[in-house]
């Protein structure tokens, strides 16, 4: 049916939750100016450091932010609202993809707002670097996106905050978002299994020019199918119980 | 539910407009509801009526395709559940719930018209529900009472064929309860086929054409409503009374059997309005008048007695 209007109040609402919508953008922003306007000039891995940390910040807040986009199900399945859609015609695609579509708007904006910081402090990047960085921050979100639905059928909405901010900085710092852990070593093997680690590499792969090694495609395609069939099952169990 | 339907078969289905049979639903080691066989008719008005933990919730779940009944089948207008929701067939207010924020009444009402093939105008349900003077405030800022004539507004917009009300007035005062079926008179126009759960006899006399009385998971009675009533409706008319004539009494009309409690007598009503219009008459000297309804609860129970085989 027309999905379309209520995909347009679902973003509505997205937008007007004011005290979600800013802090999840308000947090890397500010992180991002209080670390990098000190370090203007250092070099990390190779790289500027504001450059070097806009990337990481990118991440840290698109995941966040695409993250908690999902698990506002929580809310809605505590609301008994999910059982309200559930006797209407809207598809269970329709649902999911549209919270999946206003967690994206969140990291879309957040992802942009990191740009224009990092420009405002000299970050300059040639057309190509920073399409090829969009669209690898996209595409590393898609993991995230899926986590959060997963989540919003897990978590209560007493727990949501704890286990979204721990889980999603965890994930974060393992990736390298705040800068590296390690350079070699067993550790970052299997940190380089996190699909956070791909998402910031995705900044930098994108400066260095060569995109993202196969191993990235398939760490992040192996999480995204692994939390899809997880979710699904958890969607069944909830739904053929309640 | 796949299965091939034979001609005679989908007629049937559709001369019934919800069809369930022989439902059974257990969660864990408690027999929510043991074998239910449920008809209506399209454009019939049906009240499920029972105690809490009688089984209406269930029921109503399996109906609306939110949850497997364990065995038996339910059919919509011959379709399954998931089938009919999915066609846009089946509107319905589920006993629990609040709203999603972030949206005004209206938007939200707009927004779920929006899924709906063929939607009541968004003013018109509106003005139905008696939401119309707070549609434009946020869906948080709502009391108990407007909350729960949002979801009224929500379950009619969708302008479906059949129409779920599940304990629709629990969370509504006296007034709020009165709008609320003056809204759904004026709603249940021709060929709208509404179920409704309900623990008030008042409510299921006064709205529906017949009453389908659950308890413990069973249908215990289903007739029209003035049958039901005077099998489970009886009332007691209570008076300080010293001396009255107890024999003469329970020949009264109206009167079933007669109690004596120390200078009180207890009236045991089949129409508790004649009797009582009759001790006014007759014993005037009578004080401290109470008539009370029986207890739902326990006229389900001694239903119930008779169809219970193991307990």
């Amino acid at each position: 049916m027309s999905g379309a209007v209520y995909a347009r109040f679902e973003l509505l609402r997205t937008v007007r939750n004011r005290r979600f919508f800013i802090f999840s953008l308000a947090f890397p922003l500010v992180l991002f100016f209080a670390v990098a306007s000190g370090n203007r000039h250092a070099i990390v891995d190779g790289i500027k450091f504001p450059l070097y940390y806009m990337t990481g910040m990118a991440a840290w807040g698109s995941m966040n932010g695409i993250t908690a986009g999902g698990a506002r199900i929580a809310l809605e399945r505590t609301a008994g609202w999910t059982r309200q859609m559930r006797i209407t015609p809207l598809s269970t695609r329709t649902y999911f993809g549209t919270k999946i579509l206003s967690g994206y708007l969140i990291g879309a904006i957040s992802i942009a707002l990191l740009y224009l910081a990092g420009t405002s402090l000299g970050v300059s990047l040639s057309a190509s670097g920073w399409l090829t960085m969009t669209g690898l921050l996209l595409v590393g979100l898609i993991p995230f996106a899926v986590l959060g639905i997963l989540l919003g059928h897990l978590l209560t909405p007493d727990s949501m905050g704890p286990a979204l901010g721990g889980g999603t900085s965890l994930l974060a710092v393992l990736g390298g978002a705040f800068g590296p852990l390690a350079s070699s070593g067993v550790f970052l093997d299997v940190v380089k299994c996190l699909p956070s680690y791909w998402l910031v590499q995705a900044g930098k792969s994108a400066i260095n020019k060569h995109g993202w090694p196969a191993q990235a495609w398939i760490v992040v395609a192996a999480w995204s199918v692994a939390l899809i069939a997880l979710s699904v099952f958890v969607y069944r169990r909830d739904t053929g119980r309640v | 539910m796949d299965q091939e339907r034979s001609p005679s078969a989908t007629a049937q289905a559709q001369r019934t407009g919800v069809s369930a049979v022989g439902l059974v639903k257990s969660f864990g080691a408690v027999k929510a509801v043991r074998g239910v066989d449920i008809h209506i008719a399209p454009g019939e008005v049906v009240a499920l009526l029972g105690p809490n933990g009688a089984g209406k919730t269930t029921t109503i779940d399996m109906i609306l395709g939110l949850s497997r009944p364990d065995a038996g089948t339910i059919s919509l207008f011959g379709m399954s559940p998931a089938e009919a929701v999915h066609a846009g067939l089946v509107g319905g207010m589920l006993q629990t719930g609040s709203l999603i924020g972030q949206l005004s009444v209206r938007e939200l009402v707009t927004m779920v018209a929006s899924l709906y093939p063929k939607p009541l105008p968004v003013a018109e349900a509106l003005g139905l529900s008696g939401t119309a003077e707070f549609a434009d405030r946020r869906t948080d800022k709502l009391s108990g009472g407007q909350t729960q004539r949002v979801r009224f507004a929500v379950a009619l917009v969708a302008n479906s064929d059949l129409l779920v009300l599940d304990e629709p007035t629990v969370a509504l005062d006296v007034e709020g309860r009165r709008d609320f079926w003056e809204a759904m008179r004026k709603f249940v126009t021709t060929g709208r086929t509404v179920v409704f759960a309900t623990h008030y006899l008042e409510e299921a006399d006064a709205y529906s054409d017949r009453i389908v009385l659950m308890a413990r998971g069973r249908v215990v009675a289903d007739g029209p409503a003035t049958e039901i009533k005077a099998r489970v409706g009886l009332r007691t008319i209570r008076a300080t009374l010293p001396g009255a004539d107890h024999a003469a009494m329970a020949a009264w009309p109206g009167v079933a059997t007669v109690e004596e409690r120390g200078e009180a007598i207890v009236l045991h009503c089949t129409d508790s309005d004649v009797a009582l219009r009759r001790l006014l008459q007759q014993y005037a000297e009578a004080r401290d008048i109470e008539v009370r309804g029986a207890g739902l609860e326990e006229a389900f129970l001694e239903l119930t007695e008779d169809h219970e085989e193991v307990k």
